[in-house]
């Protein structure tokens, strides 16, 4: 639960007047509070750490970082929810 | 050159090697303080492809190794109670208790939920006002922000059935407490770039005023890891002692602003129990007076928990660079990541856990490196 992955914004909108984006990572999307990163647009690519934006980074550098990451097969633990989009 | 022949950067890692090879004349132990650093060093066999003499000890940095063994239990009490929807990350539920853990709490009935963000615990708690949701949050400087954010959106929007049992971790005072002891082999450390890339890295200067000690902020790929790995040894070949930044594409000196603003508002600095190292002083963070509605030690009255870890674990000394994993009697027979006695052997982020899954029981004997 340490680990922080690059994924890229989708779409985003205010949820009790929080910023929120929808962020893809590989095959899934999950929400993110994007507080931390009150610069990052749509298309822009971020690390989110448990659900939060901690940095923008640029395209290329979030497909290495991704790609490193799936090869370690830690994302579906890091991604694991019982809760999403209650 | 085996592992990272799978990298797409090998060619690099292969002239990092080479370089660190050049420079290092004497024999240097470092480490890493983050987990997910251990992870990417076992999985690329950088550590064993260093020249020898440079030697990389595993550190403290894995939130779910070092939450003391009483918050455990605190959580599993809770858990256990009736009306109560425990959640928290999925790792936190097969570290063992002093009795259990928390996947048993759940099999006996207790509502224990997996979430990845504490943002998807606030959404459960305002869904489903007739229960009380405590999120179970550890972590070091990287998390605590994000479940800061969830207490406060709680306090604004006056939720009364969201708490938290909070067991935060700060990098620095472990660093501190690491290198104060008479046992300590450490002479540089990749600092963690999550962390940095949330508190900046004004911090560790302290640490070298005091210490003298080189710190590198260091990323989290093959390449990252060898170059904060070349600059450690270049500064200690030159008997420099600074803080350096390999990290620069995520850290900034003063780290994210807004996510340290938030982490004010809701927490303050305490003194807190490690697992494996004891109490440090200074080195956690507790919810503030303003937000003591949302204690969940408080609400459920749990401070006078406490407990004895197990004897047969050396956990401690693993997270304090004294010892390997593979040195302990329960590695990998008694000790499993199925069948976990201590905590390191839970996370894919503990040195234990990550020893094994990289079969290091296999290629070395114990105590070999």
């Amino acid at each position: 639960m340490c680990l922080a992955i690059p994924g890229k914004i989708l779409t985003i909108e205010e949820q009790n007047n929080v910023r929120i984006g929808r962020v893809q990572f590989g095959g899934i999307t999950r929400e993110t509070c994007l507080d931390f990163c009150p610069e990052a647009e749509v298309g822009d690519y971020v690390i989110v750490h448990v659900g939060f934006a901690i940095s923008r980074v640029d395209r290329e550098e979030a497909e290495r970082s991704y790609a490193l990451l799936e090869s370690m097969g830690v994302l579906e633990a890091e991604l694991q929810s019982d809760l999403e989009d209650l | 050159m085996k592992y990272l022949d799978e990298y797409r950067d090998g060619r690099i890692a292969r002239a990092l090697m080479a370089e660190i090879a050049r420079r290092a004349t004497r024999p240097w132990v470092l480490m890493e303080i983050c987990g997910g650093q251990t992870h990417t060093l076992m999985r690329f066999g950088i550590d064993e492809m260093l020249p020898p003499g440079v030697e990389m000890v595993h550190g403290p940095g894995c939130p779910v190794c070092v939450t003391p063994l009483e918050i455990i239990d605190k959580a599993i009490d809770i858990a256990s109670r009736p009306g109560v929807t425990l959640v928290s990350y999925g790792d936190m539920l097969r570290v063992p208790g002093s009795h259990q853990d928390l996947f048993q709490v759940k099999a006996n009935g207790g509502d224990v939920r997996i979430v990845y963000s504490p943002t998807e615990a606030l959404k459960f708690a305002r869904a489903n006002p007739g229960r009380q949701v405590v999120f179970f949050a550890v972590g070091f400087e990287t998390t605590a922000p994000a479940n800061a954010m969830a207490v406060w959106q709680a306090k604004r929007e006056g939720l009364k059935n969201f708490s938290m049992l909070a067991s935060h971790v700060l990098v620095p005072p472990a660093i501190r407490a690491l290198l104060s002891s008479p046992r300590n082999r450490v002479q540089g450390f990749i600092g963690p770039g999550h962390v940095c890339t949330v508190m900046g890295y004004r911090e560790y200067e302290e640490l070298i005023r005091e210490f003298r000690v080189p710190i590198v902020v260091g990323g989290f790929e093959p390449v990252d890891l060898l170059e904060a790995i070349l600059m450690l040894v270049v500064q200690l070949e030159e008997g420099r002692a600074e803080v350096e930044n390999q990290y620069v594409r995520s850290v900034t000196y003063e780290g994210n602003l807004p996510a340290q603003k938030v982490l004010a508002e809701v927490f303050e600095v305490c003194d807190r129990k490690w697992r494996g190292l004891g109490g440090i002083a200074e080195s956690g963070l507790a919810l503030r007076a303003e937000y003591a509605d949302f204690d969940a030690d408080r609400i459920f009255g749990t401070q006078g928990v406490t407990a004895e870890e197990p004897a047969e674990c050396i956990s401690a000394e693993v997270l304090q660079g004294w010892r390997k994993p593979t040195d302990c009697p329960a590695f990998a027979t008694r000790c499993t990541p199925e069948n976990p006695l201590g905590a390191p052997m839970v996370s894919s982020e503990g040195a234990c856990a990550a020893y094994y899954q990289y079969r290091r029981h296999l290629a070395t004997a114990p105590g070999g490196r």
